[in-house]
């Protein structure tokens, strides 16, 4: 091949490529060579490439239609990147390009037997053909999937680096072409920090194929947008604008960064989005070779590329009249001009694989390779709709034309509001972007007043011609078949929309929406005024996942003694954004540790809270279920909340350091709601109560020295504190220096059922106190222990674990906590649900369970049940005992059930069964509790 | 994204907030029937117009407000400190 290919023209006035530079790439496995500027179909265009894909449903060969973003039969797969819009990506060299939705070759389709039977292939097919019988969805889903390829991902893709920004323009103006960039420059003028943003890859729009005022002016334009300092995003989208002026913007084509998604909260948004060149409906009107102008237009001028050799040209307005004369330029023979503003028409275009000629009005055919279509314009009012407009039909200009019913912060430009010459445009640009920097609070309130809107100028209505033809290029969606929906009664444009599923493909009724109503009007008898246009919704453009994960931002937390943990061979467990030691290799050895011993684990992530004021006990009883009144000074209590509607919330415990002074801890997971449950208690319903709440959560760091040698291990670090079971007896917290470190404090509680003391020192402190406390305590055979074995330790203990053992549903006395709740206090949270659910009686009961074979462990939430299929209960937390040497489990079983010695049946995960027996405590060893109290 | 505004902190995006739903009072513990209760805990109004909600500036001053808003258009007629008064 050729560096120039084929169909390349001289150099253009405004072509984009640069012919140094020579870009090899393939094209289904052959090589082809491009120019830099290129996009990937005017490489191949140039090469003489006519057919880019087959069409979804009926396998139609397809070509370029818009040479634009949205051009929807020219979708390819680029490397491992599926779904590339191939007119608008830029090529580079290497690449390698393959066709989509083409099995098993683009010339010999199988999918083209589906035009054989394309009659039942019509509107509703999806919902008529793969309903029944269920069974077979199956087959049908891989039917599906090989017809309608989206492309194809290898598993190990690289996942590249995504990116967000938050901007707070001034102004934000979507579209690049002669008012937006207008706009643009006015705005900045005034004083405003302008955001400018444009879908295509260079300013300009229309401005960028015209002749050589236009291309004057755009070059102009240019200059001025570069020295008024706008921020310019180009192969960028406004995606979408939402509740005050929130803008989402996609910016592409960046160096290092797959995609940006930009968050923008702007004071003024100009829509300048222009106008898309809108299709004419006729039979034929998908082969490759028949384009729009603006399509002729683009290839020529942009790309030097001839689009074909003999053409024929159906126009309507001076877009039309423009791309004849750029044909003529460019060498091809224009065969015949139809003139729609004299009443002239065609017929059908004739080909099988690409047009090879016309069928005019009068039945005379012209032979061609290019039928060009120029019959009007669709209004891209996405960004408008999303602000509240609701445009109107205007059949004079025979286009969609937004109200004014917009709030103040959004204006539009140019185009999308009327015609206009390229000096016109401009100069309502600049008169929106002044506007818009007075909205925005620069230049003076004068300047906010709108300049006098563009007119829609007329224009022949031209939507479906004499025969019928594809109405939705990328869904396979044909008049026919619209006007068979509204025979079946969908005749709305919102209904015609769901059953066809025109609009619905990846251009978005960009190009479909107006014929489609058009079309519809027809058949009911109706106008396009009367049905409107369908509500355009964000995206307006494609955003990948990608770039709407963007980062992650999700903070993780450490404790002061990570360091230590991974040192050790710590196995990582990820508890909410904490990442916590689960165990150090052998978690049943660090319960024997405990049990033996001692073991030492690091809570830091348990939620602490100071408490102060003279009001804290009123705020204790009333999020707490038990009293809290007669709390002395030094001492700690265990507490349960719970919501308004009695459900577990939350539990811990709480000690009173000083006379106005305490700290409470919560569960890890619960720290942050219980903090935000105290404040919104204090704030909403006891304005009037004297009570400071500070988090100190991470202030400190916290260990649990558990087991039998734990006192004499504290004591040998501890100064100013008498450790005896006199002095410190069990639920008492003191205050000391541990290992020359003040300012700590020691509560001395039991989660695992041993004799225990859980100590808070400063946080910068806590790994030094975790080294001594190893260090001082190795010939006691102190060892750590981790999340793993304190879970195994406060099972075989029976203590509950809020959000394991109760659920969403489980309400205090259901979880067996019937000694706590004091429904003789006047008020609490969740009191009058409590009382009623006393009265009550629990359906279920919390209870100790021992499979009777110890082998077995029951998985968690595995069902307890009677009979063939009637569920009594459920497993709740389970484990291999290592002091008892068998599996203990809680779990819940109806209340009838719930007796000591009761036989329950336990349905394992495999279907299998096995028996258990209900324990006379939730505790599987010392349910006295004498272990603790030591 | 609506702007909220916070007494203390100006403007600021809806995601620094918790939505916390419409104001609803807290029956009389003692005195509550069943259904006051339980329309307490479960029921609201859902109204399209103006309504009067409870936010939490959780990402900024972590005050509770109440806020007056129009679910429709989503203006807000007036933000305040929870428990300063302006609530039914
Ligand atoms: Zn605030």
């Amino acid at each position: 091949m050729t560096a120039t290919g084929g169909f390349r023209l001289p150099a253009q006035p405004g072509e984009l490529i640069d012919r140094s530079r020579l870009l090899p790439f393939t094209w289904n496995g052959q090589r082809h060579v491009g120019l830099a500027g290129d996009t990937i179909t005017s490489a191949l265009a140039a090469d003489g490439v006519r057919v880019f894909s087959r069409s979804f449903k009926y396998h139609r060969p397809r070509g370029i239609l818009t040479a634009s973003y949205i051009d929807p039969g020219v979708t390819v797969q680029v490397d491992d990147e599926p779904n590339v819009r191939a007119s608008h990506r830029r090529l580079a060299a290497g690449m390698t390009v393959t066709r989509q939705n083409a099995w098993p070759s683009l010339r010999y389709d199988v999918g083209t037997a589906n035009q054989l039977v394309g009659r039942f292939l019509t509107a509703g097919f999806y919902y008529k053909t793969f309903i029944k019988p269920q069974r077979l969805w199956p087959a049908y889903e891989s039917v599906l999937q090989r017809f309608a390829s989206g492309g194809r991902l290898s598993g190990d893709s690289v996942h590249g680096y995504y990116d967000k920004r938050y901007a707070h323009p001034d102004v934000l103006v979507a579209g690049g072409g002669p008012a937006g960039m207008g706009a643009a420059l006015a705005a900045a003028q005034a004083g405003a920090r302008v955001m400018l943003v444009e879908e295509e890859h260079e300013l300009g729009g229309s401005l960028r194929w015209g002749g050589v005022e236009e291309l004057a002016l755009l070059s102009e334009l240019r200059a001025a947008v570069a020295a008024a300092g706008v921020e310019v995003l180009v192969d960028s989208v406004v995606a979408g604008r939402y509740d005050d002026n929130w803008v989402s913007v996609l910016q592409r084509g960046l160096p290092e960064v797959q995609e940006r998604l930009v968050k923008a909260r702007v004071k003024t948004l100009v829509v300048a989005a222009g106008l898309i060149e809108r299709p004419f409906v006729f039979s034929g009107n998908d082969l490759p070779g028949v384009m729009l102008g603006t399509a002729v237009r683009r290839l020529v001028n942009l790309y030097a590329v001839r689009p074909g050799t003999r053409a024929v040209v159906l126009s309507a307005n001076p877009e039309g009249d423009a791309a004849v004369a750029d044909l003529r330029r460019a060498g091809v023979e224009v065969a015949a001009v139809v003139d729609a503003r004299r009443g002239e028409d065609i017929h059908r275009a004739l080909g099988k694989r690409e047009v090879t000629g016309v069928e005019l009005a009068d039945g005379s055919r012209v032979d061609c390779d290019l039928l060009v279509t120029s019959i009007g314009w669709t209004t891209p009012t996405s960004l408008l709709n999303m602000a509240g407009d609701r445009p109107r039909f205007d059949a004079a200009a025979a286009r969609f034309r937004p109200t004014d019913d917009l709030p103040a912060s959004v204006l539009a430009a140019g185009g999308i509001v009327g015609d206009g010459t390229p000096e016109e445009l401009v100069a309502h640009g600049r008169g929106v972007g002044a506007a818009a920097a007075g909205r925005a609070g620069f230049g003076g309130p004068s300047l906010a007043d709108l300049p006098p809107p563009l007119t829609g100028r007329p224009h022949p209505g031209l939507f479906r011609g004499r025969t019928h033809g594809m109405v939705d290029f990328s869904e396979d969606v044909s008049s026919k078949d619209i006007l068979s929906a509204a025979r079946e009664g969908y005749d709305s444009a919102e209904l015609v929309k769901r059953y066809t599923t025109a609009t619905m493909g990846p251009s978005q009724g960009k190009l479909e929406t107006v014929n489609t109503i058009a079309v519809l009007a027809e058949a009911t008898g109706s106008t396009i005024a009367e049905l409107g246009t369908t509500v355009w919704r964000p995206p307006y453009a494609p955003i990948t996942l990608g770039a709407l994960a963007g980062r992650i931002f999700q903070p993780v937390r450490y404790s002061p003694m990570q360091a230590w943990h991974e040192a050790h061979g710590a196995q990582p467990l990820v508890a909410g954004m904490w990442i916590r030691p689960d165990h150090y290799g052998d978690p049943a050895a660090e319960v024997r540790t405990v049990r033996e011993r001692v073991g030492i684990i690091d809570v830091t992530p348990l939620g602490k809270l100071d408490l102060r004021g003279p009001d804290v006990p009123r705020l204790l009883n009333a999020v707490y279920v038990n009293k809290w009144s007669k709390l002395e000074v030094g001492s700690v209590r265990y507490g349960v909340m719970c919501a308004e509607d009695g459900v577990v919330m939350d539990d811990g415990v709480t000690g009173r350091l000083g006379p106005d002074r305490y700290l409470m801890s919560t569960t890890s997971s619960g720290a942050a709601a219980v903090w935000e449950h105290l404040e919104g208690w204090l704030q909403t319903e006891r304005p009037e109560w004297q009570v400071h709440v500070t988090p100190l959560t991470t202030s400190y760091a916290s260990i649990n020295i558990a087991g039998p040698r734990s006192r004499e291990l504290l004591a040998r670090l501890t100064e100013g504190v008498d450790l005896s079971a006199e002095a410190f007896p069990y639920m008492r917290v003191r205050a000391g220096r541990i290992a020359g470190v003040d300012d700590c404090f020691m509560w001395r509680i039991g989660f695992t059922g041993e004799l225990s003391y859980e100590i808070h020192v400063p946080a910068s402190f806590g790994l030094h106190v975790w080294e001594a406390l190893l260090d001082r305590g190795r010939d006691l055979g102190a060892a750590a222990f981790g999340v793993e074995a304190q879970r195994i330790l406060r099972l075989e203990k029976g203590h509950l674990i809020v959000a394991q053992d109760t659920d969403g549903l489980t309400k205090a006395f259901d979880a067996g906590l019937d000694a706590l709740v004091k429904l003789d206090k006047d008020d609490f949270i969740g009191r009058r649900e409590l009382v009623w659910s006393h009265e009550r009686g629990s359906a279920y009961t919390l209870v100790g369970l021992q499979p009777v074979d110890g082998s077995v462990v029951p998985p968690e939430a595995c069902q307890i049940v009677r009979g063939a299929n009637t569920i009594v209960g459920r497993i709740t937390s389970s484990r291999m005992s290592p002091t008892l040497g068998r599996s203990v489990c809680l779990g819940y079983v109806l209340a009838e059930l719930a007796g000591p010695g009761s036989l329950v049946t336990v349905q394992l995960p495999d279907g299998a069964r096995i028996q258990a027996t209900v324990m006379p405590h939730l505790a599987h060893i010392d349910p006295e509790g004498r272990r603790l109290r030591v | 994204m609506i702007l909220l505004p916070c007494p203390w902190c100006g403007p600021r995006a809806a995601d620094e907030y918790a939505y916390l739903g419409e104001l609803t009072p807290r029956p009389d513990p003692q005195r509550a029937t069943r259904t006051e209760w339980r329309d307490y805990l479960y029921l609201r109004a859902n109204l399209a117009g103006w309504t009067t909600e409870r936010w939490y500036h959780r990402m900024g001053c972590r005050r509770y407000l109440t806020v007056q808003r129009h679910t429709v258009s989503n203006d807000v007629r007036s933000v305040a400190a929870a428990g300063s008064g302006g609530e039914p």
